[in-house]
């Protein structure tokens, strides 16, 4: 990023006007992201309705514990996201650096929690993927089947969504190594800030739907 | 930006009340509600949503657009879920026998 360039664009009558556009245009996505993600809350839904009993059998399947672990971690990524978008506003790139580096291992630390889960589940032949062993032992297995289905597939959509976020974590952190992102250039941190959250507010649904019903 | 920022200490009063409203959820979940659970634990996630959006996601700071576009995301999800589950549950309905 070339400081001597205008931090705005031509097409832009001020830099307020440049920042509102891009936070309108984010906010546009996530509505698409809200409806991508709710098509698959609705099939739970529509699941659960039929299926009530063996969603709960099936729920006492998961990982309580790390469960909530993952989402102090991801609640602890999101805070020092917030703080990052503060530092970048305030023109602090140190403070800045330290933050995106931050989120960005609380991320990797939540792929790897959501990692170990999956194994167990492989492990105790509860992953319904790529035609591997699947046992259920209570009745209705294939309620179970559409239970564990979501469960890889909900979470599975949300790491990729992750894995994503912490692709423009790194590309956030050498833009902040070479000093830029600061004050009126920040808005790619404050963007990036809002889609973080949005994968949080995912994870705050999921958690209890699939994990706490049991 | 040049918008308001919130200060270091909201942020940090959002993050206390997420991870509150989390060992509320999880609690909860200990106890028998039977049809009450799922109604409490969505009531706890909404809570938490409105939090982040509101604090984290700056919401409260944002143009009047932004707040409609946030919330036609929101009104297109319940119109989706409520109209699917207008057929589901009256299926079955039937006036003579």
């Amino acid at each position: 990023m070339a400081s001597t360039e205008s931090a705005v664009a031509f097409q832009f009558d001020d830099l307020e006007q440049q920042q509102q556009s891009a936070e309108l245009g984010m906010w546009v996505f996530l509505a698409t992201e809200v409806l991508f993600f709710g098509g698959l809350f609705l099939v739970y839904a529509i699941y659960h309705f039929m299926y009530p009993d063996t969603f709960h059998e099936a729920s006492k399947h998961t990982n309580v514990v790390l469960g909530t672990v993952n989402t102090v971690v991801l609640m602890t990524s999101g805070l020092l996201m917030a703080l990052a978008v503060h530092a970048a506003h305030d023109g602090k790139r140190n403070q800045l650096i330290w933050m995106l580096i931050g989120t960005t291992v609380l991320g990797l630390v939540f792929l790897g929690i959501k990692g170990i889960e999956y194994y167990d589940k492989y492990h105790h032949h509860l992953l319904p993927l790529f035609g591997w062993p699947f046992e259920w032992e209570g009745h209705s297995p294939g309620a179970a089947t559409i239970f564990f289905s979501l469960y890889v597939v909900m979470t599975g959509l949300h790491a990729i969504h992750m894995i994503i976020g912490i692709g423009i974590l790194l590309v956030l952190l050498v833009g902040a190594y070479r000093g830029g992102l600061l004050r009126e250039r920040s808005t790619p941190v404050h963007i990036f800030g809002l889609y973080w959250h949005f994968v949080d507010i995912v994870w705050v649904f999921l958690f209890p739907l699939l994990y706490l019903i049991g | 930006m040049s918008q308001a920022q919130p200060s270091v200490a909201s942020l940090i009063v959002t993050y206390v009340l997420l991870l509150v409203l989390l060992v509320a959820t999880v609690a909860v979940a200990q106890i028998e509600l039977g049809v009450l659970a799922m109604p409490v634990a969505l009531a706890i996630a909404c809570t938490k949503a409105l939090l982040i959006i509101v604090y984290f996601m700056h919401l409260k700071d944002s143009i009047s657009l932004v707040w409609l576009t946030a919330a036609i995301g929101f009104v297109w999800l319940v119109h989706m879920i409520a109209g699917t589950f207008g057929d589901y549950l009256t299926r079955g309905w039937s006036l003579f026998s």
